[in-house]
């Protein structure tokens, strides 16, 4: 049985196989130097959060949890981007996919541990982030007094903070599905310019709501109100100000926007499987 | 082609065509390859040539399912190409071949070794066996990036050879190495069919499939233009080589007039060409005229002869259809 280019019969040997070629990926992105260099800046940046907070009068606890969490969202958007877009071209424009799909191995399987590794890749990125993030906030709570330290909403290293970096990898997760999916049929520059399109109207989805009150075209406004169902919000991924501001983000919240989420991310990838499984690679 | 019903084509094609479409605003179908059909028998080298753009790689591609058939159809080993079943029992060498810039050949192989699914004992077995044929040293573990591409071509043969495959599909193989490269490849190759192993060689150098393949197809302008064993398909009535040792000066200004051409290659030693006609009235002229018959070989048209003779026609055939096409098309428009 074939479901847009996956076999499902194969079941364990499919698991195996995608495993495979998920680890593969995971080792090709962690020796490729322009990754290296990204998580290296965002770790600076993190670091260079806790001078920022110097500067302000009560506030610096805050600015590095925002700064951090922005950074840590920011830098793997980056990576997402950066490495979903290369995922399926690169091996395209060097071939490597030829000597690859005459191995045993469906394109399905392909595409899913592509998809699996860069994931990989991506929660090793970010957990490398939050324990730099930690790292200043454990400092900066240590070099603090206890009286200080009191006057905070949250504390420094408030596990609170995990939430937000979860959902920031779920978010990206569905990124790097969109780009794998616009990789399959288009050039990186053009994946990059759409993927990074739709995580802006991802942000201002809930305008494209109430557009038809600010237009006078009824198929302008029609038009705008299917694209906010159609496309992902990813407003409810954004628990940053809550967190930061020490406001509650119940588990039943985090449950329901995982499943969002997770909902999207088989959508593009399933696109991706039926577009790639039928892409004659000239 | 007759065989015994029971046994299965290692290949086969039937009337396998692809169009690829051309044309930025107004698509339009370009057709690479017309009707191919093909049977290659197992355990032989089969050698498809043909000038560059005749359609090689996008049939061996078509065999690889890397792209889709516009019609026609295609097995391997009795089964439908792209099944998971057939790519086990296969191996394939592309065009010149790019792998992970980031990985050593021997994690690349120990990956694709993984993907066949063989235990850890196995695959260390098998990854260190293949390099060693393909002569790669202490560079198996250094980054692919650093690989020259004579080095790269060998990795790719490799990999093309990892899980013993009954059928390799080798698509120029000898691109990028040097002399000693190619003879080692070329024993190798050879090695490959006293196994039992079927082998595609798709190729442009003709003195390789001549001193490899037992038969061979030439594809020119996407359509098959000739297939079978070479002793067959080359032509033998081109006439005959005669070479004479001691002879007298006068006898052999006599016979100069009855061959076709005479070269001296030496003191009262000559080559003499003659038509294809039988030759015994000409030898016992020599030999009644004091010269010594040293041989004489029948003249064969070389793979090359027939491969630019074949191209030629297609090159023809192509100028009448555009002839006739442009011809059709002015009557269209005066009438």
């Amino acid at each position: 049985m074939s479901l847009a280019g996956l076999t499902i019969g194969r079941g364990r040997e499919s698991l195996r196989v995608i495993g495979h070629v998920a680890v593969h990926v995971f080792k090709e992105s962690v020796r490729d130097r322009v990754l290296y260099n990204l998580v290296v800046f965002a770790v600076l940046l993190i670091g260079a959060s806790y001078v920022i907070g110097q500067l302000t009068a009560g506030q610096d606890v805050k600015i590095i949890k925002d700064l951090g969490l922005a950074a840590t969202s920011a830098f793997g958007l980056f990576i997402a981007v950066f490495l979903g877009i290369g995922l399926v071209s690169k091996e395209v424009d060097r071939r490597s996919i030829y000597s690859l799909l005459a191995k045993p191995l469906t394109r399905g399987e392909f595409i899913l541990g592509k998809y699996a590794g860069l994931v990989l890749t991506l929660a090793v990125n970010l957990a490398v982030m939050a324990v730099a993030q930690y790292a200043v906030l454990g400092y900066m709570a240590w070099t603090e007094s206890p009286e200080f330290r009191a006057s905070w909403e949250a504390p420094a290293t408030d596990p609170a903070l995990l939430k937000a970096l979860f959902l920031i990898f779920v978010q990206l997760s569905l990124i790097t599905a969109v780009a794998l999916f616009f990789s399959t049929f288009s050039s990186p520059l053009l994946s990059a310019a759409l993927t990074v399109g739709l995580y802006v109207v991802g942000h201002f989805n809930a305008d494209l709501r109430n557009f038809e009150a600010v237009v006078d075209s009824p198929i302008v406004g029609g038009l705008a109100r299917s694209l906010y169902y159609v496309l992902p919000n990813l407003a409810p991924f954004d628990v940053k100000n809550a967190v930061v501001h020490a406001q509650p983000v119940p588990l039943g919240y985090l449950g329901l926007t995982t499943l969002y989420g997770a909902t999207y991310v088989a959508v593009f990838v399933l696109a991706s499987i039926f577009v790639f499984s039928r892409r004659d690679f000239k | 082609m007759t065989r015994p019903s029971e046994s299965v084509f290692a290949i086969r094609t039937e009337g396998l065509t692809k169009d690829f479409s051309i044309g930025f605003w107004r698509r339009r179908p370009h057709r690479v390859l017309d009707q191919l059909t093909l049977a290659v028998e197992p355990g032989e080298i089969f050698g498809f040539l043909g000038p560059n753009g005749a359609g090689k790689t996008t049939t061996i591609k078509l065999l690889m399912q890397l792209i889709f058939p516009t019609s026609g159809r295609a097995e391997i080993l009795g089964q439908p190409v792209g099944s998971v079943g057939v790519r086990r029992r296969v191996g394939y060498l592309p065009e010149t071949p790019y792998f992970y810039d980031n990985l050593t050949a021997e994690e690349l192989l120990t990956y694709f070794a993984k993907l066949f699914g063989y235990d850890s004992t196995d695959r260390r077995r098998r990854v260190e066996r293949i390099l060693d044929a393909v002569g790669i040293g202490v560079e198996r573990r250094h980054l692919l990036r650093r690989f020259s591409k004579g080095m790269l071509q060998r990795v790719g043969i490799a990999q093309a050879l990892l899980n013993d495959p009954e059928v390799v599909f080798l698509d120029e193989p000898m691109s990028g190495l040097d002399p000693i490269g190619r003879r080692e490849i070329r024993e190798l190759i050879l090695g490959l069919r006293q196994q039992g192993r079927t082998v595609f060689l798709s190729s442009h150098i003709l003195a390789d499939a001549e001193s490899m393949c037992s038969q061979v197809a030439i594809l020119v302008g996407g359509r098959l233009a000739k297939v079978g064993p070479l002793g067959d398909i080359l032509s033998f009535d081109r006439g005959w080589e005669l070479v004479v040792a001691d002879l007298p000066a006068a006898a052999r200004s006599a016979l100069g007039a009855r061959a076709q051409q005479v070269t001296e290659i030496g003191p009262g030693r000559y080559v003499f060409e003659l038509g294809a006609s039988d030759p015994d009235p000409f030898v016992r002229a020599c030999v009644s005229g004091g010269g010594r018959v040293v041989s004489l070989n029948p003249l064969h048209e070389s793979l090359e002869d027939l491969f630019v003779r074949l191209v030629e026609v297609e090159v023809e055939r192509e100028r009448a259809q555009a002839d006739g096409d442009a011809g059709r098309a002015a009557e269209a428009s005066e009438s």
